[in-house]
């Protein structure tokens, strides 16, 4: 064995600072790894495409014809919130996906190597996007299968699953956080059923937030889950024209509430995955 | 293979770690001349993995220093990542991906850029025998040839130093000796290594240097040749044919003993402490032949490192737990 394929220059700093450009090919190899693995394990491929399917027709047929939306159809009301349900509920892949990891050692594969600290945080975040591509392209065609419509411009429309996939890749990054303070995919599972479930039902996604008792309607107006859908419903052009504004800033201002949410949890969440990252170990 | 004069690939000073309350490393000190092996031997819970874990920049020691192939651990992490390779107890591999994909990517990840990764992966395969399966995922191997991809991910970028923990804990007995051979063939090329191992036949069959460890501190250190020596030296063992002639190979032997001379008398067997191996059993043969004493039996008993082990920490190596290791109690009661 050569000993001279691996140069020991101290070009990469005294701290082994790396490069952007390394940094962006990391990420890159590990979403790639992660991408294999969509296409490997059926199980999961399956749950991305048929639980969209399964809630946009659960919905629409069950509950669509005993709910009354004034001005629209619920269907049409429906599709934005079941939209931000499911991405939301993609975004736990991302912390059962470090869970698995972290539990199979090869956690300890990748910090010994000269790679860059952020990039398996980063490339599975990345990565987990294209789940959520996946889940909201099924979902939006069963949703025009059942009669939801797209009604504004197309550039809006694209606006609107662009500010869906963002608020996905902000939740990542907590999932991310969680999966590492507590390394085991069965409890992240469980625990994210039981924080993500009230936050997409207390808001509204499958009822009008105005409609709630009193804190909870508080509480559903201020719910990022709320905004992203509100944001959603807007730029698909699904809020017919006559309905009240809503009163609270937050849903008057979807998009702008929806897009600082998701820079102050990125900017939080990163960093504090990042450091909690280096500090693990499987051992 | 061992140079010393070859300046150190590895040194670790006073490296103490606690978790809690426990104190996994209590002040460990390692020196590994470049080129050679160094095996960690200590029983389950010593600190092995934890120096290692240290080491290979995974975990932050509480105190102490290190300096791995010149980078500093503290201040250069990144750089001690550039020139080790890891591979640990557990085989850290993807069991999704295929063991190409695996080697491709660790290589990938050493920047080794996609074409040389590419053709460093097919290297490896076929020489860790893995060519035929290369293209299976993880998951359908075995264990043996889990821990040779294992293996193979560590010597991806050819790193001038590695660190192999517990590789063949686990593996059965052919699969061991397998592991021993690639690994044999590993150091022939010159890498250094650090090896831990709770098995003593392994840190006897692979490493230039051992260093045994309890409780997260060295007990003891040396070639095994010299760790053997501390325990007691070696001695000639011999049976006569005849009883009638036992005074006189007593006579004989007497010249060569650096001790008492034990004497069996219904086993007609002598065995006498030595010092200077072969050239004095040569010596003995001869001089028994001389005075044509005829034996029946002859060698030379050295002490295992089983011996060491029991004498330095006063328990038992390992006390095995699973299929792999019941070969070693064996040996240890044999």
């Amino acid at each position: 064995m050569s000993q001279t394929a691996i140069e020991p220059t101290t070009a990469g700093g005294a701290g082994g600072r790396i490069s952007w450009r390394d940094t962006l090919s990391d990420i890159g190899v590990i979403a790639h790894r992660n991408v294999i693995k969509i296409t490997r394990v059926p199980e999961v491929l399956v749950f991305v495409l048929l639980s969209p399917i399964m809630f946009v027709l659960l919905f629409a047929y069950v509950f669509g014809n005993s709910i009354d939306i004034p001005g629209t159809t619920y269907r049409e009301f429906l599709i934005a919130g079941i939209f931000a349900q499911t991405v939301l509920f993609g975004a736990t892949f991302t912390g059962a996906g470090i869970a698995e990891d972290m539990q199979k050692g090869i956690i300890d594969r990748f910090k010994s190597l000269p790679m860059s600290r952020s990039a398996v945080l980063a490339g599975r975040t990345a990565s987990d996007v294209i789940y959520n591509v996946l889940s909201v392209a099924i979902m939006a065609l069963t949703g025009l299968a059942v009669g939801w419509r797209i009604r504004g411009s197309i550039l809006e429309a694209v606006g609107g699953f662009a500010l869906l996939l963002l608020f996905a890749y902000a939740i990542s990054w907590v999932m991310a956080w969680v999966a590492l303070l507590v390394p085991s995919v069965e409890v992240i599972n469980n625990a994210s059923f039981m924080v993500i479930f009230p936050l997409t039902f207390v808001a509204n996604t499958f009822v009008p937030a105005e409609d709630l008792p009193g804190p909870l309607q508080t509480f559903a107006e201020w719910n990022p889950v709320s905004a992203v859908t509100q944001a959603a419903r807007e730029l698909f052009g699904n809020i017919p024209p006559g309905t009240p504004e809503p009163t609270a800033w937050s849903l008057q201002n979807p998009v702008l509430y929806t897009l600082i949410w998701v820079v102050i949890t990125v900017a939080v969440f990163a960093p504090l995955s990042v450091s909690r990252y280096q500090r693990s170990s499987t051992r | 293979m061992h140079q010393t004069t070859a300046a150190p690939a590895i040194v670790a000073t006073g490296l103490r770690k606690r978790f809690g309350d426990v104190v996994a490393l209590d002040g460990l000190d390692l020196t590994v001349p470049e080129g050679s092996v160094l095996g960690l031997l200590g029983p389950n819970g010593a600190g092995k993995t934890t120096a290692v874990s240290i080491l290979t920049t995974l975990l932050e020691p509480d105190e102490g220093s290190a300096t791995i192939a010149g980078a500093d651990l503290r201040t250069q992490p990144g750089e001690v990542r550039r020139r080790i390779g890891l591979s640990g107890q557990f085989a850290a591999v993807d069991e999704v991906l295929t063991g190409r994909e695996n080697l491709v990517m660790i290589g990938r990840l050493y920047r080794l850029g996609r074409t040389r990764s590419k053709q460093r992966a097919a290297e490896l395969l076929e020489r860790f025998d893995l060519s035929d399966a290369g293209d299976r995922p993880v998951k359908t191997y075995s264990g043996g040839m889990r821990r040779r991809l294992d293996l193979a991910g560590a010597l991806v970028a050819e790193p001038p130093v590695l660190f192999l923990d517990e590789p063949t804990t686990g593996l059965d007995p052919r699969s061991r000796i397998e592991l021993w051979g690639v690994i044999r063939e590993l150091v022939s090329r010159g890498a250094t290594l650090l090896l831990t191992t709770q098995y003593l036949e392994e840190a006897d069959q692979l490493a230039d240097d051992i260093v045994v460890i309890d409780h997260g501190r060295a007990i003891a250190s040396g070639t095994a040749d010299q760790l053997k020596a501390q325990v007691g030296g070696e001695r000639i063992e011999l049976v006569v044919a005849d009883a009638a002639r036992l005074d006189d190979a007593h006579q004989v032997l007497a010249a060569h003993a650096t001790g008492d001379i034990e004497v069996q008398v219904p086993a007609r067997a002598l065995q006498a402490p030595i010092d200077g191996g072969v050239d004095v059993l040569t010596d003995v043969l001869q001089e028994l032949r001389h005075r044509q004493i005829e034996i029946s039996d002859v060698g030379i008993r050295r002490p295992t490192l089983d011996d060491v082990f029991l004498t330095l920490t006063g328990h038992v190596a390992e006390e095995p737990d699973d299929d792999a290791q019941r070969t070693d109690r064996a040996e240890v009661t044999a």
